[in-house]
């Protein structure tokens, strides 16, 4: 029977190497500009990749959602704070749900 | 942005990190429930996502656990799952302020998840420790605590509320993409080119079977390396987004 707390040393382990090395192992800043580019627009098109169409399926229906992910580009257009946009698409699901379920 | 001291940035930071610990203790909870079916203890789980905060990476290690997997296993789809964050702290590097003491870089970096990932990228200049260990401050806590409830009371939060909170951290990515999309064209092109590519991976024959993870590794690389090749951020953007700093 395999020992947790091994299991666990193998993961957490493993996960921190993850996401130290890169951050430790470059001092500099790069120069080459191509790279330069990629890293600079990686934060935009993964965080978007992961969004949608993600927040359509955790929620019950879908429909809630949608209407979500709408409601939180809308509120984020106009300004709105992390906080606000975030409260704005769960108190949609919440309306929506109530309605539909 | 001068003026804020240590201890303002700190604050800032622990204010960020408020909704993205509302979003994790949700989904820590449901967590916890694949923690409880695969045997573990409150403590054993609270441990785990102490010491790893990485959802699809925790999740996936519930279940090889509840499967009685080899070792090799573990480490490799630990590898697997959690990969994008070789990316992300790739991206973190560029933010590191030449005067910043070394050990910093290994405390920041043992928390590059998805939310704080987003909301330090989201801040311009170099990256500041206080405001990360401030957004850590309440992340890890949250994560943590909502494990080991979600093993302890398996299914007692009501689904709607469940349901209502786990939108949290999507309302987040949104709050950091959408702002720099109306400024700069590009970066919306880029986000709108995500969203559908992303969508169509989701129903693709055998890109769909791929884990999200993986998914989002492919897109991530292939989209930015084609945004970099056709629009090449010039060095007067750059220098320009340091002086808002």
């Amino acid at each position: 029977m395999p020992d947790f707390y091994i299991y666990l040393a193998i993961m957490a382990g493993i996960t921190y190497l993850i996401r130290i090395l890169p951050i430790t192992l470059i001092q500099k800043q790069i120069k080459n500009r191509f790279i330069q580019s990629f890293l600079y627009y990686v934060p935009y098109v993964t965080l978007a990749v992961m969004t949608f169409p993600a927040i359509i399926y955790a929620t019950q229906v879908p429909a809630a959602g949608i209407l979500a992910l709408l409601a939180g580009i809308i509120t984020a257009w106009t300004g709105g704070s992390l906080f606000q946009v975030s409260a704005s698409c769960c108190i949609t699901v919440l309306i929506v749900e109530f309605f539909m379920i | 942005m001068k003026t804020l001291t240590k201890n303002n940035t700190f604050c800032q930071g622990i204010k960020h990190g408020i909704p993205i610990g509302i979003g994790y203790f949700a989904v820590a909870f449901s967590l916890g429930i694949a923690a409880r079916n695969a045997g573990l203890t409150p403590f054993q789980g609270f441990i785990s996502s102490v010491l790893a905060n990485a959802s699809a990476g925790e999740y996936a290690f519930f279940t090889l656990i509840a499967a009685h997997a080899s070792y090799f296993e573990v480490a490799l789809i630990t590898l697997i799952t959690n990969a994008r964050y070789l990316l992300m702290s790739c991206a973190l590097s560029q933010r590191i302020s030449p005067s910043m003491p070394f050990w910093h870089r290994l405390t920041i970096g043992f928390d590059i998840t998805d939310e704080l990932f987003g909301i330090y990228i989201a801040r311009p200049g170099y990256l500041s420790p206080a405001y990360c260990y401030g957004a850590m401050a309440v992340a890890i806590p949250c994560w943590a605590t909502g494990t080991a409830l979600g093993i302890i009371m398996g299914n007692l939060l009501p689904l709607r509320l469940v349901s209502a909170l786990s939108v949290a951290l999507y309302g987040m990515f949104l709050a950091i993409i959408i702002p720099p999309s109306r400024k700069d064209k590009v970066i919306l092109g880029l986000v709108t080119v995500s969203f559908l590519c992303s969508y169509i991976f989701y129903y693709l024959p055998v890109i769909r079977d791929f884990s999200d993870g993986n998914r989002t590794i492919i897109l991530t690389i292939a989209i930015s390396a084609a945004g970099a090749l056709l629009y090449p951020i010039s060095q007067e953007e750059k220098n320009e987004e340091e002086n808002n700093a």
